[in-house]
């Protein structure tokens, strides 16, 4: 049993371990300045936080229709969101070419009537990455929902609140941590996302080429380039971790 | 300028059907055993419930009539509620709890606020005005819960279970604070309570309910002199004496009650009916509360009988079937009630 559970640490820790001795130090800094890893930081931070953004902007509203109505077919609305958790997320980039590209009816109209092209785009990145990271937000967000107790917003509305007064003044304050966490959970999930985006979005330098991108490409090139920024989502998940070690790491929450 | 309803509710197990009259500058006491229906009514009146069937008309206005589907939400019933437990917003500090209801109707920000500071400067509450619910003691958080009811001004006020959430020792103190808030309140007051004090000492009028039906009620006086039903008896039959107490000395009328504990001020006094032992002979026991009085009425009841007596202090006794064939107690006949002063219960008002 020990012996088992100390493989499995092993297979944790390895290759981080191998990550860090592997990282040349000395050069770590420049690598990260390079014109070409700077560009893909600057396109991953911009789209995954529009992503983000997006995921909370209609995260939410989902969240609150699958935590407080009855509408019929919640169970398959619910397993419909959160498909892309446990989707491949190749699958998912080859489902959203398959809706949107140009060729597709929904993205010819969009071109033809808004000039709009998601595929190869920064657009396309962005819903790439909502695709991939909103279910994350949505089922934190959801669970919050169901714990609160719903007399709190019984009360409001005995003191006159309207609906979006409650929701705005007892709702959303008092799920507020969990929307962050929500939020915090699906911009890492976001920054980090790879498939769905080389699939939808291509992997078009300064346009779409993403951290995760760049990150595979660079090491066929330069390995000691690929490392360097795969110290920086490291960092990040790590800070992420950190951040939510209330929810996760059984701390001072009660 | 009252409160007439019909809630006729489908619950789980059982049907609640019960009819309630409230006058305004009145409280209403809706007593009965948890799970009796009285959560459920409360929450018709509320609008968090619905009616099956019946109707809810509060100042001329209709609130909830299925059969001609009229229901007013409640963010437009201006019916004030003080929950159980309390569900002050845990966000919010003591002030903006107090201000919620006037910032939803429109009132400016500073000025919401600036009303709950004044009303929480009235209860001596300043300190606490910028404390969230959770630094607040079981006590204030009462007050702060009731006085966000109370800010909206409501039509009707509900209180369900109010003082069940505190610790007797604060319970007492808050009680009397309620009961004068209550004084001082003109509207339509539910008070919903399974602890028959609460309903003695808050409450004008009593309902009580018995497995969803009204199964008495009446005036305080009526309903705790004169029970209809074992049942109500066990619930709150019994002798409430008002008067003045000064030490272990209270004046009621033309009566004198001995309390083994001192109290001063505007009491209540509650008189169990079976701690009074009657005997023809003027007692010679050590019982301190003795008075002489006339048999007004003889009512058996099973097991035991309920003798009502007139005199310095109109009495219900409650006694065994053995010791009324002993006594052979007649109406009309004159009887000495005694009481040890063990027995008795006083609250202030």
């Amino acid at each position: 049993m020990l012996a088992a559970a100390a493989l499995a640490i092993l297979l944790f820790a390895l290759p981080l371990i191998g990550l860090l001795q592997r990282a040349d130090w000395s050069r770590v800094v420049d690598d990260l300045r390079s014109p070409a890893s700077a560009a893909a930081m600057r396109l991953s931070i911009t789209t995954s936080l529009a992503a983000t953004v997006l995921a909370i902007a209609l995260g939410l509203p989902l969240a609150w229709l699958l935590a407080r109505t009855d509408i019929p077919g919640r169970a398959v609305i619910r397993a419909l969101v959160l498909l892309p958790m446990v989707l491949p997320p190749v699958v998912g980039g080859v489902a959203l070419l398959a809706a949107f590209s140009r060729r597709s009816p929904l993205g010819s109209w969009l071109y033809d009537a808004f000039g709009i092209q998601l595929t190869f785009s920064r657009a396309g990145v962005v819903l790439a990455e909502a695709f991939v990271a909103m279910p994350f937000f949505v089922i934190t967000v959801e669970a919050a929902l169901r714990s609160l107790d719903p007399r709190f917003e019984q009360v409001a509305a005995g003191l006159g609140a309207s609906p979006a007064q409650v929701f705005r003044r007892v709702t959303l304050p008092l799920i507020a941590p969990a929307v962050a966490a929500g939020a915090i959970l699906s911009w890492a999930r976001a920054l980090g996302e790879f498939g769905a985006t080389i699939t939808f979005a291509g992997n078009i330098a300064g346009r779409t080429r993403t951290l995760p991108l760049e990150i595979y490409l660079q090491l066929e090139s330069d390995p000691q380039a690929a490392i360097a920024l795969s110290l920086v989502l490291l960092l990040v998940s790590f800070a992420v971790l950190i951040g939510l070690r209330d929810r996760w790491l059984g701390g001072a929450r009660p | 300028m009252s409160l007439t309803a019909r809630i006729q509710v489908r619950l789980d197990g059982f049907d609640l059907d019960v009819g309630l009259d409230a006058q305004p500058g009145r409280v209403l006491a809706i007593v009965g055993p948890n799970g009796a229906g009285k959560t459920t009514a409360l929450r018709t009146l509320q609008g968090t419930a619905a009616l099956d069937g019946g109707r809810i008309e509060l100042e001329g206005t209709v609130l909830d009539d299925p059969a001609v589907g009229t229901f007013v939400l409640p963010e437009q019933r201006r019916v004030g509620m003080v929950h159980q437990d309390l569900l002050l917003f845990p966000h919010l500090s003591a002030r903006d709890n107090i201000a919620f209801g006037l910032r939803a109707r429109g009132t400016s920000r500073s000025d919401a606020r600036r009303c709950a500071d004044e009303q929480l400067a009235a209860l001596g509450l300043q300190a606490q005005a910028g404390s969230r619910p959770a630094a607040l003691s079981g006590g204030q958080a009462q007050r702060v819960a009731l006085l966000r009811a109370l800010a909206i001004e409501p039509r009707l006020l509900l209180l369900d279970e109010p003082l069940a959430a505190l610790d007797p020792t604060t319970r007492g103190e808050t009680r009397r604070d309620l009961r004068r808030t209550l004084d001082g309140f003109g509207g339509v007051a539910i008070v919903v309570t399974h602890d028959p004090i609460d309903a003695l000492t808050l409450a004008d009028d009593v309902v009580v309910i018995e497995q969803g039906r009204v199964a008495q009620a009446g005036t305080l006086a009526e309903v705790t002199a004169r029970p209809r039903s074992r049942h109500v008896a066990e619930l709150i039959g019994t002798n409430l004496v008002r008067g003045a107490a000064s030490g272990t000395r209270v004046v009621s009328g033309g009566a004198v009650i001995h309390l083994a504990e001192p109290v001063e001020g505007d009491v209540f006094v509650i008189i169990p009916p079976s701690a009074i032992t009657l005997q023809s002979d003027e007692p010679t026991s050590s019982a301190r509360n003795r008075w002489p009085m006339t048999v007004a009425g003889i009512e058996p009841s099973g097991e035991r009988a309920r003798i009502r007596l007139e005199g310095p202090l109109p009495l219900v006794a409650e006694i065994t079937a053995t010791s009324l064939a002993s006594l052979r107690i007649q109406v009309g006949e004159v009887t000495w009630a005694s009481v040890k002063a063990t027995e008795l219960h006083a609250y202030l008002r």
